[in-house]
C-alpha cells in the first residue's frame, strides 16, 4: 500500500506537470475540448482483417456490454473471426439496457449480453432471433480490507446484502441500467431491501471500471463481474468479500437483430458470427481465455 | 422519429410539473457552477486586472501560460484534480472527492483561466488611460484600480459569463471528480449522458431543452453586453 | 489670492527626466500662485512630459521638486498622493467614466472620501456655477467633443485644487467650444484662484489668455516669461521664430 501511494504522488505530480508545461509550449494553439468522457467505445480491429478491397467493405456491429469489451475477450474471440470469415467485428460497448435499445433500434447486427430475461422477452416480442446461452461468467463482492461489514460470516449473496444495510457501509451501485446494475437490483429486492437515495447507497451511473474505482476511493463494497475485479485489482484497495453463490452466476447469450422489423441489418454476417461463437472452436477459445491467470468466462449455459 | 416526439412531449411535461428529480439535477448544476463561478470571478477578475495594467512585454509568459489553460480539455482539468483529491494524492486526507465540492474546484480550476485571461485583454484596452485618469484625479492605487474594474465592466461580465456557459455545460470534469452520484453529485450534463446510455430520452432530453436555453439566455446576455459596449466605445 | 503666503507654489529645479534617452530638462521654473501658464512649442518638445512632471505622474529622474514649499523626495508615494491631490491634470484625450455626469464630477470627491452629502452640495453648486445642469444626467460616455472636455474640466476642479493642468484642452474643438472652455479656465482664475498650466499648440490662444508663457523646444524650456515679452521683439530668437511660424533651424 505505501507502495502504491508513493506511485500515485510520483504520477500525480508527473500528470499536473506534464498538463502545465506541454499545454504550455503549445503555446495558444491549444485544442478546443473534446467531447467529454463517455463509456461507450467504438473498437475498430487491431489490424486490416483481410488484403482484398471488396471485404474490407463487409463489417457488422456488435453491440455488448462494457464487460465483455473491458475484459479483453472480444479482442481475443474477434480476430480469429475476421481471419475465417473476413467481416469486420466492430464493436459498441454499452451498458445492457442502452445495448438491448440499440439492438431494437436497429442500429447494430448481432447481440452479445448478459440479462437472460430481457433477453427471452425482446425476442418473444421479434426484436431478436435465434438466440443461443453461449457462456457465463460469475458474480463476486468486493470490499475494504478486513472486511468491516462482515460479508464473509454472511455467507451467501443475501445475507450479505443485509449486512451491508445493517452496518450501512458504503456501496457503490452501478446505477446505469445495465444487465450488471439489474442483476444486482434483482438481489436487493430478493433480499427485502429497497436501496434508494441513501448517504451508504451510492448509484453513479458508470461502467464497471468506475464502480470499483469508487468503491476503492469511499472504501465501500460493490458487486462486479469478476472479470473486471481481475483486470483491475493491482489498482484498487479492495479485496473479494463474497463469491460462489450460485445467484452470482451471470448468463450471456449471443442473438441477431431480427432482420423482418429491420431489413437493413445484416443478418447474414450476423449469423455467422452467431454460429463461430456456438461452434466447438469458439467455445473452446472463450474456455481458454484468462487474464493474470484466471479463467473469466465460462463456455455454454451455466445456470440450474 | 415519433420516439424523439414522445421525449419532447415528456420532456416538456416535465419541465412544467417540476419534476423532482429534474429540479434536484438542475439545482445543483446551477449550485455548483455558480459558486465556482463566483470563486473564479474573484481570483480572476484581481489577477487579470493586475496583469491587464501591466505591459503586455512583462508578462509575456504569464499570457501564454494563461491562454493555453484557457482551452484545457476539462477531461485534464478533471483528471488533475482527481489525482489530487484522490485518496492517494496529496489532498486525499481532506475526503473531497466524489462531493459537490470537489465539482467546484474543478470548475473553478476549468473558469479562473477564462475569466482571467477575458478580463487581462479587456483592461488591456483601456486600463492604463482609466488609471492615469483615475489618479490625475487623486485616487490611491485601490481606489484606481477598482475604478478600472468598475469602467471594464461589461468585459469582465462577458469574461463572467463566458466562464459561467463553459462550466455549466462541462461533463469530463465533473463525471471525473463527482461521480455522477444520484441525489448528490449528479448535474444535467453527466445526467443526460447517464439517461442517453440507459436509453432512457425523456429526462435527458428534458435535461438538454434547459442546458439549451440556459445557453440561448447566456449567450444573448453577452451578444447585448457587446453590442451595447461597443455602440458608446471611444 | 487674500492669503499673506507668497512662496512660489511650485518650484522645480536641475529637473530631468529619462527614459531611454533624456526627454526632458528642467534646469530651473517656478509657478507663481493665480496666475495662468501658456505651454507651447513644436510638437515632441516635451510639453505633455513637462505636465506629467508636475502632477508627479511620472516622477522626475533627479533635481529638486518643492510644493507649497516642501520639497518631495521621489519613491514616497504617500507624499506623492498628498501632492497630487492638490492639483488636478486634464489629458489631451480625455476619458469620461461610463457613468453620469454628476458621478464623473464626484470622482475627485469620492477618492479623497468627501462625505456623501457634501459631495451633492458640492457637485451641485458646481453644476449651477458652470450652467451645465443640462448634462448632469447624461452619461459621460455619451456627450459630444466639446460637452465632454467642459465635463472633464469640471471633474478636475470639483474638489478645488490649487494647481490645474490642461494639456490641449480645446484640440479639435469648434470655435464656440472653444470659447466656453477658455471661458471656464478664465473663471477659474478670476473666482476660484486656481492656478492653471495649459499646453497649446495654438499661440494666439496663449496669447489670448496667459499670463505667463512657457517655450519648450527639443526638451528644454528656451523661455519662460510674461505673455507681453514673449510676443514682443524682446523675446528669444527661437522663441520669436516659432511664434512668428519660422522656424529656423
Amino acid at each position: 500500500m505505501a507502495r502504491k501511494q508513493a506511485r500515485m504522488k510520483g504520477l500525480t505530480l508527473l500528470v499536473v506537470l506534464l498538463a502545465v508545461f506541454s499545454l504550455t509550449f503549445m503555446g495558444c494553439t491549444a485544442p478546443t475540448s473534446p467531447p467529454a468522457a463517455e463509456s461507450t467505445t467504438v473498437e475498430e480491429p487491431a489490424e486490416e482483417p483481410a488484403t482484398e478491397a471488396e471485404e474490407t467493405d463487409d463489417f457488422i456491429i456488435l453491440a455488448t456490454t462494457t464487460s465483455t469489451y473491458d475484459s479483453g475477450l472480444l479482442d481475443y474471440l474477434n480476430p480469429v473471426f475476421t481471419e475465417k470469415t473476413g467481416i469486420e467485428v466492430r464493436v459498441v460497448s454499452q451498458g445492457t439496457g442502452a445495448a438491448l435499445e440499440t439492438g431494437k433500434r436497429g442500429d447494430a447486427d448481432v447481440l452479445l449480453v448478459h440479462d437472460r430475461v430481457s433477453e427471452l422477452a425482446l425476442v418473444e416480442e421479434g426484436a431478436f432471433v435465434n438466440r443461443s446461452d453461449v457462456m457465463y461468467n460469475d458474480f463476486i463482492f468486493v470490499g475494504p480490507e478486513g472486511d468491516p461489514s462482515g460479508l464473509k460470516e454472511a455467507g451467501d449473496a443475501l445475507a450479505g446484502l443485509k449486512a451491508i444495510h445493517e452496518a450501512k457501509s458504503g456501496f457503490v451501485s452501478r446505477g446505469d441500467d445495465s444487465g450488471t446494475h439489474r442483476m444486482e437490483l434483482r438481489l436487493w429486492e430478493a433480499a427485502g431491501i429497497e436501496p434508494g437515495l441513501e448517504e451508504w447507497y451510492l448509484s453513479i451511473g458508470q461502467g464497471m471500471g468506475d464502480t470499483l474505482n469508487m468503491a476503492s476511493e469511499v472504501q465501500g463494497y460493490a458487486m462486479t463481474d469478476r472479470g473486471t475485479y481481475v483486470a483491475m485489482k493491482d489498482n484498487l484497495d479492495l479485496v473479494i468479500a463474497l463469491e460462489g453463490d450460485a445467484r452470482l452466476f451471470n448468463q450471456y447469450g449471443v442473438m441477431a437483430v431480427n432482420q423482418e422489423i429491420h431489413p437493413g441489418v445484416k443478418y447474414e454476417q450476423a449469423m455467422q458470427y452467431v454460429d463461430f461463437l456456438m461452434s466447438q472452436e469458439g467455445q473452446n477459445l472463450i474456455g481458454s481465455y484468462q487474464v493474470n491467470g484466471e479463467t473469466l468466462f465460462f463456455p455454454g449455459f451455466g445456470l440450474e | 422519429m415519433s420516439r424523439i416526439g414522445e421525449g419532447i412531449l415528456e420532456a416538456l411535461r416535465m419541465i412544467v410539473s417540476l419534476d423532482p428529480d429534474l429540479i434536484r439535477i438542475v439545482g445543483l448544476s446551477l449550485w455548483v457552477s455558480l459558486s465556482a463561478i463566483l470563486i473564479a470571478t474573484i481570483l480572476g477578475v484581481s489577477l487579470g486586472t493586475w496583469l491587464g495594467l501591466k505591459s503586455e512585454k512583462k508578462t509575456r509568459l504569464i499570457n501564454k501560460v494563461i491562454f493555453t489553460l484557457m482551452g484545457m480539455p476539462p477531461v485534464v482539468a478533471g483528471l488533475i484534480i482527481y489525482l489530487i483529491l484522490s485518496r492517494q494524492g496529496p489532498l486525499g486526507v481532506l475526503g473531497l472527492l466524489y462531493t459537490p465540492r470537489a465539482m467546484i474546484i474543478a470548475q473553478v480550476f476549468l473558469a479562473f483561466p477564462i475569466i482571467t485571461g477575458l478580463t487581462m485583454v479587456g483592461i488591456r484596452a483601456k486600463g492604463q488611460v482609466i488609471e492615469e485618469t483615475a489618479r490625475s484625479l487623486g485616487a490611491d492605487s485601490r481606489f484606481a484600480a477598482w475604478t478600472v474594474v468598475k469602467e471594464s465592466r461589461i468585459a469582465i461580465l462577458g469574461a463572467v459569463i463566458t466562464g459561467f456557459g463553459r462550466v455549466v455545460a462541462e461533463v469530463g470534469a465533473v463525471m471525473m471528480v463527482g461521480g455522477n452520484i444520484d441525489g448528490r453529485t449528479r448535474v444535467m450534463t453527466t445526467a443526460i449522458v447517464l439517461e442517453t446510455r440507459k436509453g432512457n430520452f425523456e429526462l435527458a432530453i428534458g435535461l438538454g431543452l434547459i442546458l439549451l436555453s440556459l445557453s440561448f439566455f447566456v449567450n444573448s446576455v453577452l451578444y447585448s453586453i457587446q453590442k451595447g459596449g461597443d455602440v458608446h466605445d471611444g | 489670492m487674500s492669503m499673506t503666503d507668497n512662496r512660489p507654489l511650485l518650484e522645480m529645479t536641475g529637473i530631468n527626466k529619462v527614459f531611454h534617452k533624456e526627454v526632458l530638462r528642467i534646469e530651473s521654473l517656478s509657478l507663481d500662485k493665480g496666475l495662468i501658464y501658456g505651454v507651447i512649442g513644436p510638437s515632441g518638445a516635451g510639453k505633455s512630459t513637462l505636465l506629467r512632471i508636475i502632477n508627479l505622474l511620472t516622477p522626475p529622474t533627479r533635481g529638486t521638486y518643492r510644493f507649497m514649499g516642501e520639497a518631495f523626495e521621489n519613491g514616497n508615494d504617500r507624499e506623492r498622493l498628498r501632492i497630487q491631490r492638490e492639483m488636478a491634470l486634464v489629458f489631451q484625450r480625455t476619458l469620461l467614466f461610463r457613468e453620469s455626469v454628476r458621478h464623473n464630477i464626484a470622482y475627485g470627491l469620492k477618492a479623497r472620501r468627501v462625505p456623501r452629502k457634501d459631495i451633492e452640495k458640492r457637485v451641485d453648486e458646481l453644476l449651477a456655477y458652470l450652467g451645465m445642469e443640462g448634462l448632469a444626467h447624461r452619461r459621460g460616455d455619451t456627450l459630444s467633443g466639446g460637452e465632454a472636455q467642459r465635463v472633464a474640466i469640471a471633474r478636475a476642479v470639483a474638489f478645488e485644487p490649487k494647481l490645474l493642468l490642461l494639456d490641449e484642452p480645446t484640440a479639435n474643438l469648434d470655435p464656440r467650444n472653444i470659447a466656453l472652455i477658455e471661458d471656464m479656465i478664465l473663471s477659474m482664475k478670476r473666482d476660484k484662484g486656481i492656478t492653471v498650466v495649459m499646453v497649446t499648440h495654438n499661440v494666439f490662444q496663449a496669447k489670448r489668455i496667459a499670463d505667463e508663457v512657457i517655450f519648450i523646444d527639443e526638451g528644454r524650456i528656451v523661455e519662460t516669461g510674461p505673455v507681453e515679452r514673449v510676443f514682443s521683439s524682446e523675446a528669444h530668437v527661437k522663441t520669436r521664430a516659432y511664434v512668428e511660424g519660422r522656424m529656423i533651424y
